[in-house]
């Protein structure tokens, strides 16, 4: 290759420390993006300048030097998942990928029925997806979830009806990283003659997944989430036991066998490609890993604090995710307390409707905890030293807050907080 | 989202942190909002009573930093006033003073509520209500 770009050590950083060598702010938030690996970054090089070829030319070697790079992102996404090449269809990325995925068989599928079944935990890309399907006449059943986040089989069970042609529950879900049971809902489905979608944003690279064992029928894939570029994903779609058909959302060129048109993202692609090898690769490891740091953040802050809860199954769980609620201290003033770390939080005050976390909400957790609640993301760039520094930090901020908080101290003179008559807002 | 200075200087070096007796004849005591919409607010007073001046007042607050800030700057400006003055104190001038944006003016609105709060209970235990040691206008 003859470009002559630097690839960046992880991630620039802006602020530094002397703080045990670590750098500042940690980005700890590793459920709404990852940094890039550099590794990722270094094979999509070539395909901006040097490779830049349209993959649909089938007319001279620029083209078969782009489509080749886009075949091989198609094998490694394959082999990660169990699948097929002709099984994988590039998207912008998971978001797309649900709206295809549920409105494309929503759609193929109208003759046969007009009911859907998915989960009140699921990601606004599926439940906004249904929603919109509601006005044009489908119904949607969504299914509570337990107190852990898991769905109760018994539950979906029910609700399958002759109606039914798509049920949508994603693998692990963003907020408290629960790990649904796929494999089972997978079964049922397939028993049932009912196609099966799974959102596996926050899965995919981090768990195993295979898509035959696992009886998915459609799977929706984010390069961001797992150390590639933002900006693209993919769908999964079944050929074969049964064979999965989807209308297309977007019309054009015919691109990707007609069910996504479009000129195909070449080099960010390659680096979905890329970014799942190296998953495959190091997941045993990682995730070993990560769940050791995941752990050892959980006992540092438990350990010191009294009144932590944790949001959601321990034992069904992504090995880097950690959701907990803090009692007494509103959730947007300790992000601001520890404000050299990124996290984030349930509480309403962080988010643009002033509602707090529907998914804590949907577990059963109180409001007063919901707006409480931090979650940590670990990821593959986060050191131990550095879980260590988010532990003090977090323990300190919320020990301030608490002397701050009234709450805090009528709980300490025995005064039962649900028993108080509050004025309201 | 981002900050004001002063919004994060009050959040970093709140003032008037603590509680005086809520049993005392001389201290109002304000408990707004609830813990279910994330904010609550204890706003404390310790009224002379023979000038009605504000001698003292104290808070916690659980909440976002802009109710942290609003109920510290509260307790600030309430302090040296008398209760007539302290009461004309309007939400607005605290978004103002700390720059907030449009989504924090409730966190304004519940340190308004809040001193009124405080205020109301300490002229209830000045007699029914009446507002003793507070000159007629």
């Amino acid at each position: 290759m003859s470009t002559d770009v630097k690839v960046p050590q992880v991630a620039a950083q802006k602020h530094s420390s002397n703080h045990k060598g670590i750098k500042l702010p940690i980005y700890m938030d590793n459920h709404a993006t990852t940094p890039m690996d550099p590794r990722v970054l270094e094979e999509m090089l070539p395909y901006f300048m040097e490779k830049f070829g349209n993959a649909a030319s089938r007319n001279h070697s620029f083209g078969w030097v782009a489509e080749e790079g886009v075949e091989t992102a198609r094998e490694r996404i394959a082999k990660l998942i169990g699948a097929t090449t002709k099984e994988v269809i590039f998207t912008s990325g998971a978001t797309e990928s649900d709206n295809l995925a549920i409105k494309g068989v929503a759609e193929m599928y109208r003759e046969k029925g007009n009911h859907i079944i998915t989960a009140v935990t699921e990601h606004k890309a599926v439940l906004d997806t249904c929603k919109r399907l509601e006005k044009y006449g489908y119904r949607v059943t969504y299914l509570p979830v337990q107190k852990d986040g898991l769905v109760d089989l018994d539950d979906l069970k029910r609700a399958i009806d002759d109606k039914t042609i798509l049920v949508t529950i994603m693998a692990a879900n963003n907020e408290i990283g629960v790990l649904q049971p796929i494999a089972e809902i997978g079964k049922l489905c397939h028993e049932r003659g009912v196609i099966f979608h799974t959102d596996a944003t926050q899965a995919i690279g981090k768990i195993p997944l295979d898509v035959s064992k696992q009886n998915v029928d459609l799977a929706s894939i984010s390069a961001h989430k797992m150390y590639g570029p933002k900006g693209v994903g993919a769908l999964y779609v079944r050929r074969k036991s049964p064979r999965v058909q989807i209308s297309a959302i977007i019309d054009g060129g015919g691109h990707e066998r007609g069910m996504r048109s479009g000129t195909l993202n070449v080099p960010s692609i390659v680096g979905l490609g890329k970014a799942c090898a190296i998953a495959q690769e190091e997941m045993p490891q990682e995730s070993c890993r990560l769940a050791g740091l995941r752990n050892r953040l959980r006992e540092r802050i438990t350990s010191r604090l009294d009144e932590v809860y944790l949001n959601g199954s321990m034992d069904h769980r992504l090995p880097g995710n950690l959701n907990i609620s803090f009692a007494y201290v509103e959730g947007e003033s300790l992000l601001m307390g520890i404000n050299d770390i990124a996290v984030s939080s349930g509480s309403a005050c962080t988010s643009a409707t002033l509602e707090p976390s529907y998914v804590l909400k949907a577990l059963g957790t109180g409001d007063d905890l919901a707006h409480s609640s931090i979650r940590f993301g670990i990821g593959r760039f986060n050191t131990e030293a550095e879980v260590d520094y988010v532990a003090d930090r977090v323990v300190e901020t919320v020990e301030r807050l608490r002397e701050l908080s009234p709450l805090y101290e009528m709980a300490k003179e025995g005064i039962n907080l649900k028993d108080v008559k509050w004025a309201g807002e | 989202m981002s900050y004001s200075d002063k919004v994060i200087d009050h959040y970093n070096n709140p003032r008037n942190v603590g509680s005086l007796d809520k049993a005392s004849h001389d201290v109002g005591t304000g408990l707004v909002g609830a813990p279910e919409c994330g904010d609550v607010m204890k706003l404390q007073i310790k009224v002379n009573r023979e000038t009605s001046v504000i001698e003292d007042a104290k808070f916690k607050t659980f909440g976002c930093g802009s109710a942290i800030a609003s109920s510290s700057l509260a307790t600030e400006w309430v302090k040296g006033k008398t209760v007539d003055e302290a009461l004309a104190i309007k939400n607005m001038d605290i978004v103002k003073e700390l720059s907030l944006p449009p989504v924090k003016i409730h966190c304004s609105v519940l340190a308004e509520d809040a001193i009124r709060a405080a205020i109301g209970d300490w002229k209830k235990k000045q007699g029914s209500g009446k507002p003793v040691a507070v000159e007629a206008k």
